[in-house]
């Protein structure tokens, strides 16, 4: 697998790690946690063609990534935000294919701090 | 051993104390909340949290946070409604609502601020950017918070203040306006601008019978103005009730109040002394514009100027009791005023002024409507009744003794108790005779009888005739024959005033007798005088004319005291009053 740009901008991560101290492991399963809930609703609201359901879900999981410096996965949330806010979820599961595995590569850098 | 505190670390504790907060994040997303919550706490906050809108209001009731964060996009009850419910449950408390946001477009940022957001903070997350925006919430917040408690503060002391007021100006409608000004020969009107009116306007009867009148206005308005009111109008009436003489009462008055008051505040003030049995008039101005003396008999207006200085000014010694003394007749009118009536100002910022009022006097041709034509004229003036200073004015009207009538009550006492058998000596050498009055001493003593307490007025008449001749013809050697014409009439008290001063020898004993009984009892007065005496027996006749003037008043004396008796030289008089069965 190639990774274009890196999944997560280190810099900000270690201000994050700074401020969280030994609570580090906990953020970051709660992020996993969220992740997982949030994927499925999505995918979700996708195959019910709920546009406001998966606007809300894309916000929030496009917040948690941002702050975990996740920030081609925030990217990607923002644009599948941006498709439900204009109205459709029609190709929204190309993106959350997308958004799905690179889901797997933050996880797998996250886990390897 | 004590560790050393360092002056940098206070004040950094200082300064996280003062923009440290109780703060709410709602935010949905269990990670945001998380990574939030705790770069809050570590920046020294005290953090409650909500996972969405209703859980937000609920948590802001019971919590009372100083600043919500809050997520716009939440389920159940997004950001904007949870904002507007909290602004309703803060009320008049400012809590800043800060939106924890990434949404992007101007639309929704604009919903924002429409639901009451005060700001918005970006994720991700800066550590820097968010405790700069939460330093200055917290400052705003606390300007807030003083603000309003200074406000209710403001508020309350007003209110209170109005209270007060309302209650003190009863009490000093009741103290500063009383007295005998419903007498039937009085007329005043008085008009307050204010909740609460400078002026001050005092009448009162001496055991005498003297009517002694005060029209006083302290500086300013309001309560500072009226609180010297209290202890003039106190020491006013307890020392004319006391039979003390107008320069004693001026004297008292200006000391009491230039030890009380501040030292811009004084009371300018005319007192007039009008002794209807003599008919005779002093008058003190001190400050206040010239009073008038309307003649009845060719409607000349005589001015009384201010000679002094204000009440509560000059400390005693340097304190002038002077007077300016006038005969007065039947009908003359005195006119008080103070300088409301001369400053009182109209619509086109025009004054009143000294020629508008004398002019009502030139055109007036029924003295017994001059009060009326004042006032009316003073009315067209202002027309729209804008009075720029309390307008007073005070008439009273010379009658004959016998028409003085007024409401005052007089003393009432129990007949039984009281000394019933007593002797009392007094003699008064030159220099008690120059500057001491006696009189208010002796009538005290007198009144100490109940049953002499209800005809103190005469009582005291009487004492004051018997005095006043043995101490102006007997030792000072005047001669009441002066009295006759309006020179002579200045010229006799001019002489008083300076023989009083020069006095070096003379003497005048005063002794009472009183014996009383179970329903009655008698009182003899003997005066004698170091004078030589006059030729009482040619008054033994029938001598009505000039009674008033060269008489002695023996004529009034008889009529109140059951006997009046002259032996010696003419230099001792014995008078005496029986009542109830020793009679």
């Amino acid at each position: 697998m190639n990774t274009v740009q890196p999944s997560l901008d280190f810099d900000a991560l270690k201000e994050v790690q700074g401020v969280m101290g030994a609570d580090f492991p906990l953020l970051v399963e709660s992020f996993f946690n969220d992740s997982v809930n949030l994927l499925i609703v999505m995918q979700k609201s996708i195959d019910e063609s709920d546009v406001e359901s998966l606007r809300q879900a894309a916000h929030s999981f496009k917040g948690s990534a941002g702050n975990m410096s996740a920030i081609t996965l925030a990217a990607l949330c923002q644009d599948l935000e941006g498709l439900a806010f204009s109205g459709t979820t029609v190709g929204g599961g190309q993106l959350i294919t997308q958004i799905v595995a690179e889901y797997k590569q933050v996880k797998a850098a996250l886990e390897d701090i | 051993m004590e560790t050393p505190v360092l002056v940098s670390e206070l004040s950094v504790a200082d300064g996280l104390s003062v923009s440290t907060a109780k703060i709410l994040i709602a935010d949905d997303s269990n990670t945001d909340r998380l990574l939030l919550k705790t770069i809050l706490i570590k920046q020294g906050h005290e953090v409650v949290v909500a996972s969405d809108g209703h859980e937000a209001i609920e948590v802001f009731r019971e919590a009372r946070p100083d600043v919500v964060l809050l997520d716009a996009l939440m389920p159940k009850m997004d950001g904007f409604e949870a904002a507007e419910k909290i602004r309703q449950l803060a009320g008049e408390v400012f809590v800043p609502i800060i939106f924890l946001t990434s949404l992007q477009s101007t639309d929704s940022l604009v919903r924002c601020l429409d639901a009451g957001g005060d700001d918005f903070l970006p994720k991700p997350y800066n550590s820097v950017i968010l405790q700069a925006k939460l330093t200055a919430f917290i400052r705003m917040a606390e300007m807030h918070r003083t603000m309003q408690s200074q406000r209710d503060l403001i508020v309350a002391h007003n209110d209170r203040l109005l209270r007060e007021q309302e209650i003190a100006k009863r009490v000093f409608d009741k103290v500063a306006h009383s007295g005998c000004l419903d007498a039937d020969n009085i007329q005043y009107s008085l008009s307050p601008i204010a909740i609460f009116n400078g002026d001050v306007a005092l009448a009162g009867v001496s055991p005498s019978g003297n009517l002694m009148v005060l029209l006083g206005d302290f500086t300013g308005h309001g309560l500072d103005a009226a609180i010297g009111a209290m202890p003039l109008a106190q020491t006013f009436y307890s020392m004319l009730e006391k039979g003390f003489s107008l320069q004693d009462i001026l004297r008292e008055i200006n000391e009491k109040l230039h030890d009380i008051l501040p030292i811009d505040v004084f009371c300018c003030a005319v007192v007039a002394d009008i002794d209807f049995n003599n008919s005779v008039m002093q008058v003190w101005n001190g400050g206040l514009p010239d009073c008038v003396l309307y003649r009845a008999l060719d409607s000349t207006v005589i001015p009384l100027k201010s000679q002094h200085i204000p009440f509560g000014i000059r400390d005693s010694d340097s304190f002038d009791d002077s007077v300016d003394t006038f005969e007065i007749q039947v009908d003359d009118r005195l006119f008080l005023w103070s300088d409301g009536i001369h400053e009182a100002t109209n619509s086109d910022s025009e004054m009143f002024g000294e020629e508008r009022l004398f002019g009502v006097f030139e055109e007036n041709t029924k003295p017994e409507q001059l009060f009326d034509e004042i006032n009316e004229a003073l009315a067209d003036f202002l027309s729209d009744k804008t009075i720029s200073d309390d307008v007073s004015i005070v008439e009273v009207r010379a009658v004959s003794p016998g028409d003085f009538r007024t409401s005052q009550s007089g003393f009432i006492g129990s007949k039984q108790a009281g000394p019933r058998d007593w002797t009392l000596k007094y003699e008064l050498r030159p220099e008690t005779l120059s500057n001491f009055d006696p009189l208010p001493m002796l009538l005290h003593i007198l009144i100490q009888v109940p049953y002499l307490r209800n005809f103190g007025g005469q009582i005291f008449t009487v004492l004051t005739e018997l005095y006043t001749n043995a101490l102006e013809h007997g030792v000072l050697q005047l001669d009441s024959s002066l009295k006759d014409s309006p020179v002579g009439f200045d010229e006799y008290y001019q002489l008083r005033e300076q023989r009083l001063l020069q006095l070096q020898e003379g003497a005048i004993e005063i002794q009472f007798h009183y014996k009383g009984t179970d329903n009655g009892g008698n009182l003899k007065i003997i005066i004698e005088d170091s004078g030589d005496g006059f030729d009482y027996k040619q008054f033994d006749g029938d001598l009505h004319n000039n009674v008033r003037y060269s008489g002695r008043g023996i004529n009034l004396l008889r009529s109140i005291c059951d006997s009046i008796e002259y032996s010696g030289r003419g230099n001792i008089v014995r008078a005496s009053f029986l009542w109830g069965d020793s009679q």
